[in-house]
């Protein structure tokens, strides 16, 4: 298990990381999710040792952490670049943490042709890096990581250069190796849909502090602020600005407040209510995204007098033109409540 | 078209006033003494022999002067080399106070004439008694050398990723270790040129080595070659058959490292 608390880091008068606690089960797959420079890769290299600690502690089990050397931590990283040794082959890349350790050539060797085998990579032991394809230096980068099955495996935005069908099939392969080995792994990106498809918890960052951390599940049906509702989730939720009028639990009347919309929770209204559903009124089209399988709408509520842009998921074989108008409904129970000046998640 | 005959007329040109004082060297060396007086373009004739390269390697100290030669620029090339690889790391990678000061101190000296040293050298090498001694000379060629090597080497450095550092050691490497592991194999372009250049830079050096070597049996080859020339008779085919030889082993020495200065060795490290 490893034990965060109360960590800070700054580079110079800029406070990257502040007082972070965090706790990782053994075995856990973590992503630490956030937009550019919110301090994510930062904790990354503090935890990995190649960054100082200003203040606070890092456990690993019962073993305070802070001022051992990197290489005794018993953690290996995948770069956000592959940082892969250009004048060695893909063996002796593998091997080379192995061979450091003194272990025998043979034994090296057999481990390489283990984790070959693992990530497809056995025909091309004997390339250098700069003949190998972008996804086959990340798989050689994973593979460095992997050969000495260490305890943790921290991942520093590792498919942050593929092509979107290359990253797709990593994730999958990065999750079926931790299935497999059952290490600790620690995961940077700030690719929201990278976290929500891979990550066992995620720990959502913004300007060097956490501000969620939980399941995929929790993180998107639940995000306790504004922030992580409109940075989690594709295409955005929708915030509709007003005032509480009537009873809502937790809000005063009168309140300024923002509704929170996921576009897929929006359905067109033929007439029916479910029981749980609610009217919205008139919603008119401005335009539509073709995204395949789906439309996604942008318009407005014909009675929102700040005419805010709205947008609606519905299924692309039905056909919308622009300027029409449609009936809207949706499940309050699914429907979102933030303060507006705080930000906060509030009761529904 | 035109323009294409031009360039080629011109570089045909170029090329000729390049080779031919080579050329004419060599058959000035294949030529008796009085044949630099020679009016003739011609460069093999029916008198041309090879008794000037037997009488240089026969009867003058040119051998002996070839291995003084030899000690002075391979050991100047090694300190060179060795202590402008590590100054230079420690330069590239570490911020430490003095750094940008020293690293202009370094250029600054550069901006001297070396005759200017000459002087300050001469009496630091008699107070150290090494007026005369081949250390004496390794330690000005190494010197003189040092500030364009490590610039040289610093800059190589800058462009090395340093995630394969980090990279390093998390695999398990000291910061000693991953330098000449990782860091000193991915230089060699930059180590082939810094080699090359105060191997050449010692080879060739006359003024110093004057100055410095007064024993005839010290002395380098740019010394022997130039006791061939005397106020009223030199020995230009002796001469010009010593300088074609000079020539060689920097030819040899640029032939054997022309397969590091390659560019691109980290190409595939990361990603770019």
């Amino acid at each position: 298990m490893i034990e965060i608390s109360q960590l800070s880091k700054s580079f110079g008068t800029n406070e990257v990381l502040k007082s972070i606690d965090l706790t990782i089960q053994d075995g856990e797959f973590l992503v630490l999710l956030g937009p550019s420079g919110c301090g994510k890769s930062t904790l990354l290299r503090t935890l990995a040792g190649l960054e100082k600690i200003d203040k606070g502690t890092v456990k690993v089990g019962t073993k305070v952490i802070n001022n051992v050397d990197p290489q005794d931590r018993d953690m290996a990283m995948v770069f956000q670049s592959y940082a892969l040794y250009p004048h060695m082959t893909v063996a002796e890349n593998i091997g080379f943490a192995l061979s450091l350790q003194k272990k025998s050539s043979a034994e090296v060797a057999k481990r390489v042709q283990e984790i070959g085998k693992l990530l497809q990579l056995d025909q091309l032991l004997e390339r250098k890096p700069k003949e190998l394809s972008g996804g086959q230096r990340q798989r050689v980068a994973l593979g460095r990581a992997l050969a000495r099955q260490t305890s943790i495996v921290l991942f520093d935005e590792p498919l942050s250069n593929l092509d979107a069908n290359l990253r797709s099939q990593m994730r999958v392969e990065i999750k079926r190796i931790h299935d497999k080995v059952k290490s600790t792994m620690i995961y940077v990106t700030h690719d929201q849909m990278e976290a929500t498809t891979m990550g066992d918890r995620i720990a959502v960052f913004k300007d060097g502090k956490i501000e969620q951390i939980g399941t995929p599940n929790e993180i998107y049906h639940h995000p306790r602020n504004l922030f992580i509702a409109s940075f989690i989730g594709t295409p955005e939720m929708n915030f509709i600005e007003g005032t509480i009028v009537g009873k809502v639990v937790g809000s005063a009347t009168g309140t300024s407040s923002v509704l929170g919309l996921r576009p897929e929770v929006l359905k067109i209204n033929l007439g029916e209510l479910g029981p749980k559903e609610k009217d919205l009124g008139v919603y008119q089209i401005e335009l539509s995204e073709n995204l395949g399988g789906e439309l996604l709408l942008h318009g407005h509520l014909v009675e929102d007098e700040l005419k805010q842009n709205v947008r609606v998921l519905v299924d692309s074989s039905e056909n919308f033109s622009k300027g029409q108008k449609i009936k809207l409904k949706t499940e309050l129970t699914r429907a979102h409540l933030f303060d507006k000046q705080t930000g906060a998640r509030k009761a529904i | 078209m035109i323009k294409k005959t031009f360039a080629w007329i011109s570089i045909l040109l170029f090329a000729i006033f390049s080779v031919y004082p080579l050329l004419y060297i060599i058959s000035v060396s294949l030529r008796g003494d009085d044949a630099f007086q020679s009016q003739s373009l011609e460069i093999f004739s029916d008198t041309s022999t090879f008794k000037n390269y037997s009488e240089l390697f026969f009867k003058t100290n040119f051998l002996l002067w070839l291995r003084n030669s030899l000690i002075i620029a391979t050991m100047t090339t090694i300190i060179s080399v060795a202590l402008a690889s590590t100054s230079a790391y420690a330069l590239s990678r570490h911020m430490f106070k003095g750094r940008n000061l020293m690293l202009f101190s370094l250029l600054g000296t550069q901006m001297f004439p070396p005759t200017m040293l000459i002087l300050p050298f001469y009496i630091i090498l008699s107070r150290l008694q090494l007026v005369d001694h081949f250390l004496g000379l390794f330690i000005i060629y190494s010197s003189t050398a040092l500030p364009f090597c490590i610039w040289q080497m610093k800059a190589y450095y800058d462009t090395i990723p340093k995630e394969l550092e980090e990279a390093a050691i998390l695999d398990g490497c000291s910061s000693w270790k991953t330098f000449y592991k990782i860091i000193l194999p991915i230089s060699s372009p930059a180590l082939a040129i810094t080699a090359l250049f105060s191997f050449m830079s010692s080879w060739s050096e006359y003024v110093v080595a004057a100055v410095i070597l007064q024993d005839p049996l010290l002395y380098t080859l740019p010394l022997g070659l130039r006791s061939f020339q005397a106020s009223l008779a030199t020995q230009w085919g002796l001469y010009a058959a010593g300088a074609l030889i000079v020539s060689i082993p920097v030819l040899i020495l640029f032939m054997s490292i022309a397969r590091f200065l390659v560019s691109g060795l980290t190409l595939g490290s990361v990603k770019g």
